[in-house]
């Protein structure tokens, strides 16, 4: 029977190889050379290009822009928000023609893009001025900025009414029994016990929606609503200068970036008690 | 050589007015429009609305493989082990799943412009460059496209088991091979839905392609209602159009899922 006489002494750590330099570590440094390179080359368009009669002539209005798609935005998800209620029970309900009709309105909405949507409303009711005006509501389909909102809003009730009743069916049925079974009313039920869990599964696909909607509502410029993407159109159209454009994707992607890191918060804040 | 391409050209143009579903032999216009505004011929609008129809359909099929080309490199890019591809896979989506599509395509028709005139005011020509409108709408659609497929795609590659990667190593495979062979048939089954709802999407981004010029769907009916003044009706057509694509479209990825879903246990 054989036995080791000697340990081993203790051997030092094995050395770090120096990584092998593979394609993809070329390709992957220079796609980033060229991203720092396009960066460099976009702050360097800037500086260049700067112009202080420009800024202070277009700097407030670019504000105003923005100030004009928050509130656009703003408004049009909490209205669509109040109008995909019903909508979503509506799709829920055991009525044929009641959930057909609701069927019908989100598949229609989804369906077509919002600048057709658009232009449907605001040039398309327009040619029904006579009629519009007998009921006493031209002075709301004249405007372009309350066209905008209404079919951004009638847009957003569509897809918000599929988000609210996929949460609502997302819950399992267990959660309702047991609640008639404890002999609460069925009202109460659903307000205090259905519709915590279903909301909270809705948070994310509800941050998705307004940041599409943000993304969306810059559709509106083209209907002469002067919002940010409409004040980049005049803007550029008064000095042929490109950064316009590029400001304006600058306020867009710190909109949209602080939001969805905003949700993100949100999201692990109300979720803490699920975490394992 | 000549006479095979014109043959060839207006055997295409056959094709092209055989199948047309607006204003061919058995289209809606051709029977249901005639002698009214939407009549096809010099008369009516018919012919160029269908006109309009076949290029919004062409912009949404030439973006659509370019898209998902890009998407799956972007994928890829963004679960490599090296830190440098996933940081610059992660710029792209951030920038381009951010910005609103309107302005991605000003953006890229606007600065395509200026890119390819400085370049060739740097090589020594002096002339004024005109960007295809076709070219920039694709350019930009497929940017904006593939920025949401690599993270559908991304999170089909997360739902595939290591196991099979590790699993194609132990039969021998090349790494190209196991992809192919392994890894892709999976990932289509995965992300078949997601990547459905984009082609919904992107069936409706086309539209924007008609403010930069391109004479599509909404583009034509544009022009048509500026002639006739009939807002109402030529707008209630383009939505009816649009939703008919997307009527079709998901009758054909139907179809798509059936066929992917076909070895799966049924239950």
């Amino acid at each position: 029977m054989s036995h080791a006489e000697v340990l081993i002494p203790p051997q030092p750590a094995p050395k770090n190889l120096d990584k092998p330099l593979t394609l993809a570590r070329v390709m992957g440094c220079l796609v980033v050379g060229l991203w720092i390179i396009l960066a460099i080359a976009l702050i360097g368009m800037i500086i260049e290009g700067w112009d202080v009669e420009k800024f202070t002539r277009y700097g407030p209005r670019y504000l105003h822009g923005l100030m004009t798609t928050i509130v656009l935005v703003a408004v049009s998800v909490v209205c669509g928000a109040v109008l995909s209620v019903p909508l979503a029970f509506a799709r829920m309900s055991k009525n044929k023609v009641i959930n057909g009709l609701a069927f019908c309105y989100v598949y229609v909405f989804r369906g077509t893009p919002l600048l057709a949507q658009l232009f449907l409303i605001y040039y398309g009711l327009g040619q029904f001025r006579p009629q519009l005006e007998a009921v006493g509501l031209w002075w709301f389909f004249r405007d372009a900025w309350y066209c905008g909102l209404f079919s951004m809003t009638i847009n957003t009730a569509a897809y918000q009414a599929e988000i609210l009743r996929g949460a609502i069916e997302s819950v399992p049925r267990g959660q309702h029994e047991a609640a008639s079974s404890l002999g609460i009313h069925k009202i109460i039920a659903f307000r205090k016990i259905v519709l915590p869990q279903a909301l909270i599964v809705a948070l994310r696909p509800y941050g998705n929606e307004i940041i599409l909607l943000i993304k969306g509502s810059a559709v509106v410029a083209i209907i002469t609503v002067l919002d940010l993407m409409g004040e980049t159109r005049y803007a550029f159209s008064r000095t042929f200068d490109y950064q316009t454009y590029l400001w304006a994707a600058i306020f867009y992607l710190a909109m949209v970036e602080s939001l969805r890191h905003l949700w993100n918060w949100i999201e692990r804040r109300l979720t803490r008690h699920l975490k394992r | 050589m000549g006479g095979l391409s014109s043959a060839l050209g207006s055997l295409w143009t056959w094709i092209g007015y055989v199948f047309d579903p607006l204003c061919g032999p058995v289209g809606i216009f051709t029977w249901l429009g005639q002698s009214t505004i939407l009549a096809c011929g010099d008369t009516g609008w018919g012919d160029e609305i269908a006109a309009g129809l076949k290029v919004t359909v062409a912009v949404a099929l030439v973006t659509l493989p370019i898209g998902l080309l890009i998407g799956f490199m972007v994928a890829l890019g963004q679960q490599s082990e090296e830190k440098a591809v996933r940081l610059a896979a992660g710029i792209y989506t951030t920038i381009f799943r951010g910005l609103p599509e309107l302005l991605t395509l000003f953006i890229i028709y606007y600065g395509m412009q200026i890119l390819l005139q400085s370049l060739l005011a740097w090589v020594g020509y002096d002339g004024r460059v005109e960007i295809n409108a076709f070219v920039s709408g694709v350019i930009a659609l497929s940017v904006v496209f593939s920025s949401y497929c690599s993270e559908v795609l991304l999170s089909a590659f997360r739902a595939i088991p290591k196991g099979q990667y590790e699993a194609g190593d132990a039969l021998g495979l090349h790494r190209g091979r196991t992809m192919v062979l392994i890894i892709l048939p999976q990932l289509v089954r995965i992300a078949l839905p997601g990547l459905v709802n984009l082609w919904m999407i992107l069936l409706k981004d086309t539209s924007y392609v008609s403010i930069i010029g391109l004479a599509d769907v909404l583009r034509q009916t544009g022009v048509a209602v500026k002639v006739t003044k009939e807002a109402f009706l030529f707008y209630t057509l383009a939505c009816g159009i649009y939703l008919g694509l997307a009527i079709i479209s998901s009758f054909g990825l139907r179809y798509i899922e059936r066929w992917a879903k076909r070895s799966e246990i049924s239950r």
